[in-house]
């Protein structure tokens, strides 16, 4: 039986035309069904977006600090002793750890406490606090360049005295529209040359962390007269799990400083890759919660339909009784009654998805016009798998929900349905 | 054109099975007009329904056109009955959502003939029965008579070999039941086999023949020379 069967079209939409509020009734449960799922994947993925975009780009780096005084003597030092680390300590971890890829020692002034430094440009000056950088400073913090460059291989190998700034220290440096990049500022009396805005991506601080400059890590550390190193800024190698080499760099330095293993404190520890994957769980839970949500509503619209479909059948049964009697087959029988609740469901659907997705891309274009979303919601959209995964679900709905009706419709007894009463 | 031998029918309801048909012998040429008749609750529906391929049976042999009826598949029997069967009805069953020129052309759909085709069959078969002047009417703008016709018209679409009527005059006034059998008898002169169940005398007498059923089997068929 072909399926674009002209006649066998007009006969359902003649069935259906008679029935013009029951048919709309049904329908709109199945279309709010498909209408939320919409939204709400469209949401979450709005939400993930968002969320996403307050995370660096790298997302596995690990942090280590020297945190607290040691509180277990050990090979006969005493306890109290807090740690220092040195440059010797860097190349340590480069070379004695085989799973880092990348290590940089970081400096500060002014952001972990203390005051910031004096900056100066012509007549405006402000306080900013400064750290470190390096090449790829940009993919570990949550900033974007949004002028100029970051900060290069050659500026810290030949510890050239360059400023990457933040957009804030822009404003309150520069005049609005002035050309930044090339120009010279004074950082604790001596003069730096500005090569980069950037703006900060980070959730909930961003002010303060555009309040800031970097500058290459051993330039930092001769301005401010800074011998040892701050903390380390470690990237493990591709697929390593970077807790792991969390915790072989700390045991590596505890080797080197002479401090217990059993002495927790004295190291501090961060990495990344932890807070990433918690975030992604409570992504995942959203979408599944979603889906949930929507397969629920869109089952219950099925039943809806189903039901609505049986009530259609029993009315009908006069009707398909004769039929019977005329020559029409259980085949063909199970086949109307199944077509019927597929176009109705199938409809109901594409307009609930049309109409789910016509709202997302509205609040998506939206928020771009106001600037990019907030800070939670960036860019919600509905994408096409989706959109093909919630119509499969539709028509295996309907044809579910036309099944029974169908197979009654079916037994229909043509003997006893054309029985005079 | 139908030959039936010692055919039986029990109902299963209740705790004892009811025998209705106990071995009905019946033959009808073709070209027939015969007649059933019998006191309520004798078993003419039920027979009528067995011959119309709408319901088994339980045991003897039954062949329609040349062909065994015994176990067929719904789908067979559906098949069967568009092809080689029509009906008429006493309360008419038309179906009220469609106009008396689809409702006519039903059977031509489940065989798969065009829309247009259809309706030029249709219409032929309403001009037949005289109803030239109401194909587009729908089935409560048309009288009773006025149904029966339309309900004949498509008894007699798909060409079938065979015509059955369960009282097809039983919900129509004395005068509407004439001009119904005036157009059942000219249908037969045409060549058509006709079997009609009826409880009126005056029906069956215009009939070639007369089978009456008693105690679930033929207890008299006997033609009728005055005839038409
Ligand atoms: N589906 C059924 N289930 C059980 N018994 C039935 C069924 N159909 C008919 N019968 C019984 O079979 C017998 C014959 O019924 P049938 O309808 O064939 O009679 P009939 O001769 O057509 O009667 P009437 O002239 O009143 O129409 C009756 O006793 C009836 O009660
Ligand atoms: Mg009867």
């Amino acid at each position: 039986m072909a399926l674009v069967d002209v006649d066998k079209w007009r006969e359902i939409f003649s069935t259906l035309g008679r029935h013009k509020l029951r048919t709309g009734l049904t329908a709109f449960g199945v279309f709010w069904g498909i209408f939320m799922l919409t939204v709400l994947l469209g949401a979450g993925k709005g939400f993930q977006n968002g969320v996403i975009d307050g995370f660096p780009r790298a997302r596995n780096t690990i942090f280590v600090w020297s945190q607290g005084a040691t509180q277990i003597p050990y090979e006969g030092l005493p306890t109290g002793r807090f740690m220092q680390f040195t440059p010797e300590d860097v190349e340590a971890i480069r070379k004695e750890i085989p799973t880092v890829a990348f290590v940089r020692g970081q400096n500060s002034v002014g952001v972990w406490g203390g005051s910031g430094s004096y900056v100066v440009r012509k007549s405006k000056s402000g306080t900013f606090g400064v750290s470190g950088g390096f090449a790829g400073v940009e993919d570990i913090n949550s900033m974007r360049v949004i002028d100029g460059r970051s900060i290069n291989a050659l500026d810290e190998q030949q510890r050239r005295k360059v400023a990457l700034i933040g957009q804030r220290v822009r404003d309150q440096l520069f005049a609005p529209g002035e050309n930044v990049i090339g120009q010279d500022i004074t950082i604790s009396g001596i003069a730096f040359t500005v090569v980069g805005v950037y703006r900060s991506t980070q959730d909930g601080n961003q002010q303060q962390e555009e309040e800031r400059l970097y500058l290459p890590n051993d330039t930092l550390r001769k301005t401010f007269n800074q011998p040892g190193i701050g903390s380390f800024v470690i990237l493990p190698k591709e697929g390593v799990q970077a807790k792991a080499t969390e915790d072989e760099i700390k045991a590596l330095l505890a080797r080197r400083k002479k401090v217990s293993p059993d002495d927790k404190g004295v190291f501090g520890s961060f990495n990344m890759q932890e807070q990433f994957e918690k975030v992604g769980g409570l992504l995942t839970g959203i979408n599944i919660f979603s889906w949930v949500v929507a397969i629920g509503t869109i089952f219950a619209g099925a039943v809806g339909v189903g039901n609505i479909m049986l009530i259609v059948v029993k009315e009908r049964t006069r009707e398909i009784g004769l039929r019977k009697a005329l020559g029409a087959t259980p085949g063909s029988i199970v086949w109307m009654i199944m077509q019927e609740s597929v176009f109705i469901t199938a409809m109901a659907g594409y307009l609930g998805l049309a109409l789910g997705t016509f709202l997302i891309e509205g609040i998506a274009k939206l928020l771009n016009a106001s600037g990019g979303g907030g800070r939670f919601f960036t860019n919600p959209q509905v994408d096409f798998s989706t959109a093909l995964v919630a119509l499969a679900v539709l028509v295996v709905s309907g044809v579910l929900a036309s099944l029974m009706p169908a197979a009654k419709a079916a037994a229909v007894n043509p003997i006893v349905a054309l029985q005079d009463e | 054109m139908i030959t039936l031998h010692d055919i039986h029918k029990y109902y299963r309801t209740g705790d004892q099975p009811l025998h209705v048909l106990k071995g009905v012998d019946l033959h009808i040429r073709e070209g027939e007009l015969v007649a059933i008749m019998g006191s309520s609750g004798s078993g003419k529906s039920t027979l009528l329904n067995i011959l119309g391929v709408l319901d088994s049976f339980d045991r003897g042999t039954y062949t329609l056109a040349g062909q065994a009826i015994g176990n067929l598949s719904e789908t067979d029997s559906a098949r069967l009955r568009n092809r080689l069967l029509g009906f008429v009805f006493q309360s008419f069953n038309l179906l009220p959502f469609k106009n008396a020129a689809e409702n006519v052309a039903l059977p031509l759909y489940y065989q798969g003939v065009g829309r247009k085709e259809r309706n030029y069959r249709a219409e032929k078969f309403l001009d037949m029965v005289g109803l030239s002047d109401r194909k587009t009417f729908m089935p409560n703008q048309l009288s009773g008579g006025q149904k029966q016709r339309v309900a004949i018209a498509r008894a007699l679409v798909a060409g079938p070999k065979v015509i059955l009527a369960d009282e097809p005059t039983g919900a129509l006034d004395s005068k509407t039941t004439q001009e119904i059998m005036a157009l059942l008898k000219e249908i037969h002169s045409r060549g058509n086999t006709l079997i009609i169940v009826t409880h009126e005398q005056d029906v069956a007498n215009q009939t070639e023949r007369q089978i009456i059923l008693k105690d679930g089997m033929v207890a008299t068929s006997h033609t009728q020379p005055q005839a038409a």
